[in-house]
């Protein structure tokens, strides 16, 4: 348990049309340092973040920001809440009838009364900080995916958020992409002193940046800590998400009958 | 003793009662944003230039082809008692009455309703609408109202342009083609129609706009983010507009005359 944690989530029970996602989940997310959240596809990683930003809410047990239990704040205070938070969805989730600069300047313009030239120079500097200054003309459709992601960084840390959330940030980018993209998130995390939580798959590009790893499967945690001790973790579960090994607890064949009797069958 | 329901009918009367609910409430929602919209009235404007300017063409051309079929049809008829003067009286009530908002408002959720259908679930879809929520702005005050608003302020002044340039269409047969005398044709009509047969148009358009505007975002926004989901929205808003038209018109019509 972390003494500083910006986001804890206790005893979480959540379940989508009776299927239980969560079952007792406890995570713990340190002030100040970058935390993936990671498992197999359709353990409920997104659900996590959708239910740490107040976009869901947990069926039982407690999800606290910042001291603060979502689940009791009204609709207000949780968009209050957000302000202080910035998140990159999964393709960047770009206003597509914007330009690159409208873009990273929609929050501003929307909560705050700035005049344009400090506007400007706000922008301008945050497209600067993830190195897209030269395509604040662009519209998003002219943008490949690796830029359209950095984009989605820069207005997500445009109004100076305390925590920044990128849910399956490395997904469809090519190697160069990615490596920027992580790059960005262990920089910006250190230089703007924000709290990072990642939320992914990809074991290697996450360990390289992560401080603290969750790993979830079957609706709980099964290991934390930093990436290290979970590579070299003996629990097999652990040892077959970590090393990308096809058969393990996680059964390659999706249950079936007896192959030989339905070949018969088939017959 | 009362005879069971089916249970399917029972399930789709359910169904409807529920999205009639959903309706319900969204609109009242919308009604709560009015003042604020209004405020930025900026964001309206575009939206009055994306529903309303960009259906000019189809508006136009079709007021102008319906104008003529009237102006043909009805001298047809109206030669049949000799009262070809009358052409101009006749094409005015039709167009100022009913063909003009009714018209206008099915090609609307043919044009306008489409595009703002898909263009809001294409935004659920790929998440514009989450990330708007996540940067704590209302998608409903910042996106959908604009929209629902434009498609209110375009209808009439749509109605309005498909009723004048059909009279164009009709004097262009009646009078260019056919020989009805122009001094005739334009005096009995400004003598017949009165105010209140204008109004009764300018009633129905603003009626339509509310309802095809607010089915069309409102089918937009809750649209399934899938393709499919995104593809069946759009279907439903030209179905659901152009029945809800209809039946509006009836009863407007029954209540005015």
């Amino acid at each position: 348990m972390t003494a500083d944690a910006i986001v804890r989530v206790r005893g979480l029970h959540y379940s989508i049309g009776g299927r239980p996602i969560f079952d007792a989940v406890d995570v713990d997310i340190a002030r100040g340092a970058v935390t993936a959240v990671m498992g197999p596809s359709g353990t409920g990683k997104t659900t996590l973040l959708r239910l740490i930003t107040g976009q869901l809410f947990a069926d039982r047990g407690l999800v606290e920001v910042d001291g603060k239990d979502v689940g009791q704040q009204s609709r207000g205070e949780i968009y209050r809440m957000r302000r202080r938070m910035g998140m990159l969805f999964q393709n960047g989730a770009l206003l597509t009838d914007l330009s690159v600069y409208d873009n990273v300047a929609f929050p501003l313009r929307e909560h705050t009364r700035l005049p344009e030239r400090l506007l400007r120079h706000v922008v301008l500097t945050k497209l600067q900080a993830v190195g897209l200054r030269g395509a604040w003309q662009l519209m998003p459709a002219e943008l490949s995916g690796g830029m359209s992601r950095r984009v989605a960084i820069a207005r997500a840390i445009v109004m100076d958020p305390e925590l920044l959330i990128y849910d399956e940030p490395f997904v469809g980018l090519d190697p160069i992409s990615m490596g920027v993209v992580l790059r960005l998130i262990r920089r910006l995390n250190d230089t703007l002193g924000l709290t990072s939580i990642v939320v992914s798959h990809d074991v290697r590009e996450v360990s390289a940046v992560a401080d603290h790893l969750y790993l979830l499967s079957g609706g709980k945690v099964v290991a934390s800590g930093p990436p290290s001790a979970l590579a070299d973790s003996d629990r097999e579960d652990v040892r077959q998400f970590m090393h990308g090994l096809p058969d393990g607890p996680v059964p390659f064949h999706y249950p079936a009958p007896d192959y030989d009797q339905q070949l018969r069958r088939a017959r | 003793m009362l005879p069971a329901i089916p249970r399917e009918l029972w399930q789709s009367l359910q169904g409807a009662l529920i999205a009639l609910g959903g309706y319900a409430l969204f609109a009242v929602r919308l009604l709560v944003e009015v003042p604020r919209a209004l405020l930025r009235f900026r964001l309206v404007i575009d939206q009055v230039h994306n529903a309303g300017t960009l259906s000019l063409v189809i508006i136009m051309l079709s007021g102008l082809f319906v104008g003529m079929v009237l102006g043909l049809q009805g001298f047809d008829l109206l030669e049949r008692f000799g009262s070809e003067e009358s052409l101009g009286t006749a094409v005015a009530l039709g167009l100022l009455k009913e063909l003009g908002p009714v018209v206008t408002a099915l090609l609307f959720a043919g044009r306008a309703g489409t595009a703002l259908a898909s263009e809001l679930g294409l935004m659920r879809a790929t998440d514009q609408i989450a990330a708007m929520e996540m940067m704590a702005v209302d998608p409903v005050r910042r996106v959908v109202m604009p929209r629902f608003l434009g498609g209110v302020i375009a209808m009439p002044l749509l109605a309005a342009i498909f009723s004048m340039i059909g009279l164009y269409g009709a004097q262009l047969v009646g009078v260019q083609l056919m020989g009805v005398d122009s001094g005739q044709f334009w005096s009995q009509m400004r003598g017949a129609v009165e105010t209140a047969d204008v109004m009764e148009g300018v009633i129905k358009s603003v009626v339509f706009g509310v309802a095809c505007s607010l089915i069309a975002v409102y089918e937009g926004y809750h649209s399934i983010p899938t393709a499919e989901g995104v593809g069946r929205a759009t279907t439903r808003t030209v179905v659901i507009s152009s029945v809800v038209v209809l039946l509006l018109d009836y009863i407007l019509t029954a209540v005015m005359r």
